[in-house]
């Protein structure tokens, strides 16, 4: 049975009192061992949302549920311990002169004996393949590999869910892809529920179940090739439609015909191959 | 990086001097700072010298590196040598320059003062050739403690100063990268009068400021999202620990010392 992890209910949020709503009483759940992206453009509130399951930011009306705890004042800090978050920017969440102890300091806060710390740093580094780098300084790192380590860092604490907000907006493509091998690898190995925030429709692809955000609002709900499909109406809510997507549609308005929306290229390649050996 | 001055660099080797708590460094550099003060014959500045130089090697640091790296602070020496010629009058005259009276207690006091100030360099750059910054950080973190009880934030301070030196680097690339997007707008940072250069810095440290800014939020939003919340209850990874070394050291010290009181006059 599924269990739900984290609810959403009736939830609106907005910056302060002069500022428009950012969220507009939103509803949804997750649930755990779940792979669930949110996506729409810059402003649509997909960050604020992560912030808010983590008590980063406390809703002005309605109610987040995370791991049957309300989140409120009382509880961030327990929540904090089942949410592990990866932030866009490389730099500016690596809090340790090292990757050793960047890995350390989410242990440190929560008061975890030296021995065990040592073992979890390890443990963690080797899920992430940077044990080598265990005592290299931040500069000395790409983009890829601090965010690696950010991973390596969430998993030290062994969370239930895991969000990724923008995780790998600011990388290169190699650094993309090493970011979401790395995360299938671990979502896989230590059933967690993963909660991808992005602007790149590329990224949707291997999620479970998709959120399509837009003004504050939940646009839509439902699976990445369903999501793939609706190309106009995406268009309009500002995201980019990618390239095999769009590809497939011109495919098929030149009369070639496409039974299942791919969703990456090797998808493509099966229906093609099988439409020539009709032939 | 100016490479001409070894104040604050730290060059890694296995020596015992390495090896040696932090602690135990700070403790005897601060108190070696106080004692230099107390020599007043020959033999007790040698017994110093002895000290320090020995120091120094036992570091298996190369003597000529520390010493070419302190450059900067012999014109300082050699300054005050001088001072002290011109300015003390005291003793015989010894010789004349240009009818000048250059007295025997100038020459001794400055040489004692020139020698003394070497001995303080020389001692307190040995604690940043031998120790990493970050094992500073810590040390002073310990010796700090006892200011808790008069709520003396000594733990943020300590994090202050590790996250200050983590984030050096990246705001050394940050400036590096600003001052070429700079100079690609045709903003001029080497050539022109001085008040032209000085004005040119402006463009480069307001996005340098604001950019820090903003790392500063997402870095303390990042910390919270880890369960950052204060000193209270956390473990360290990093470990001090006074080991037998360290006690031989305070020994071997405090021998010093004891000497340096058997030959002042």
């Amino acid at each position: 049975m599924k269990k739900v992890f984290i609810a959403f209910r009736n939830v609106s949020f907005r910056y302060g009192e002069e500022y428009p709503w950012a969220l507009k009483n939103i509803s949804f759940e997750i649930f755990s061992d779940e792979w669930i992206a949110i996506i729409g453009h810059n402003g649509s509130g997909k960050s604020t949302i992560a912030k808010l399951i983590n008590g980063l930011l406390l809703p002005q009306e309605g109610e987040i549920i995370v791991d049957g705890m309300p989140v409120n004042e009382e509880t961030i800090w327990d929540i904090r311990k089942s949410v592990g978050m990866v932030f866009q920017n490389p730099d500016n969440q690596f809090v340790g002169t090292t990757v050793r102890d960047d890995v350390a300091f989410g242990l440190e806060n929560r008061g975890i004996a030296r021995e065990e710390m040592i073992q979890r740093i390890n443990d963690s580094l080797d899920a992430v393949g940077m044990t080598d780098y265990i005592l290299h300084e931040p500069h000395r790192l790409s983009g890829g590999q601090k965010q690696r380590v950010a991973i390596a860092s969430i998993l030290a604490i062994s969370p239930e869910v895991i969000i990724l907000d923008e995780a790998t907006a600011m990388l290169d493509p190699k650094g993309r892809h090493e970011i979401m091998n790395t995360v299938n690898e671990v979502k896989n190995k230590h059933h967690l529920a993963l909660v991808a925030i992005t602007h790149d429709l590329n990224e949707i692809t291997q999620a479970d179940r998709v959120i399509v955000m837009s003004e504050g609002e939940v646009w839509l709900e439902s699976n990445p090739r369903d999501v793939f499909s609706r190309k106009e109406e995406l268009q309009q809510i500002g995201l980019d439609i990618p390239f095999i997507a769009k590809l497939a549609d011109d495919l098929s308005s030149i009369g070639v015909p496409i039974k299942n929306q791919p969703l990456n290229h090797e998808e493509l390649l099966i229906e093609l191959w099988k439409y020539h050996s009709k032939m | 990086m100016n490479n001409a001055l070894i104040i604050g660099q730290y060059v890694p080797s296995n020596s015992f001097i390495h090896r040696l708590d932090p602690r135990t460094k700070i403790v005897i550099i601060f108190f070696f700072v106080i004692f230099v003060f107390f020599a007043n014959s020959v033999a007790s500045y040698g017994l110093l010298t002895l000290f320090s130089i020995s120091s120094a090697l036992a570091t298996k640091i190369k003597l000529s590196f520390i010493i070419k790296g302190l450059t900067p602070v012999w014109i300082l020496i050699i300054f005050t040598f001088i001072l002290h010629l011109i300015v003390t009058k005291e003793g015989e005259v010894l010789f004349e320059v240009f009818s000048y009276p250059i007295f025997s207690g100038a020459v001794i006091l400055g040489a004692a003062i020139a020698l003394r100030f070497f001995l303080l360099i020389l001692v307190t750059s040995l604690l940043t050739l031998t120790t990493t910054p970050i094992e500073i950080t810590d040390a002073i973190e310990h010796i700090l403690q006892p200011l808790n009880r008069i709520k003396f934030p000594v733990h943020e301070l300590a994090l202050m100063m590790s996250i200050s030196l983590r984030f050096i680097p990246t705001l050394m690339q940050e400036t590096e990268k600003i001052s070429k997007a700079q100079a690609s707008r045709g903003v001029d940072f080497k050539t022109g009068p001085m008040k032209d250069r000085i004005q040119a810095i402006v463009p480069l440290l307001v996005p340098l400021f604001i950019s820090a800014f903003k790392r500063a939020e997402e870095l303390a939003m990042a910390m919270e999202a880890r369960g950052y919340q204060g000193g209270d209850g956390r473990t360290k990874l990093r470990e001090l620990k006074i080991e037998r070394r360290d006690w031989l050291t305070f020994f071997g010290f405090a021998l010093v010392i004891l000497s340096l009181f058997l030959t002042r006059s």
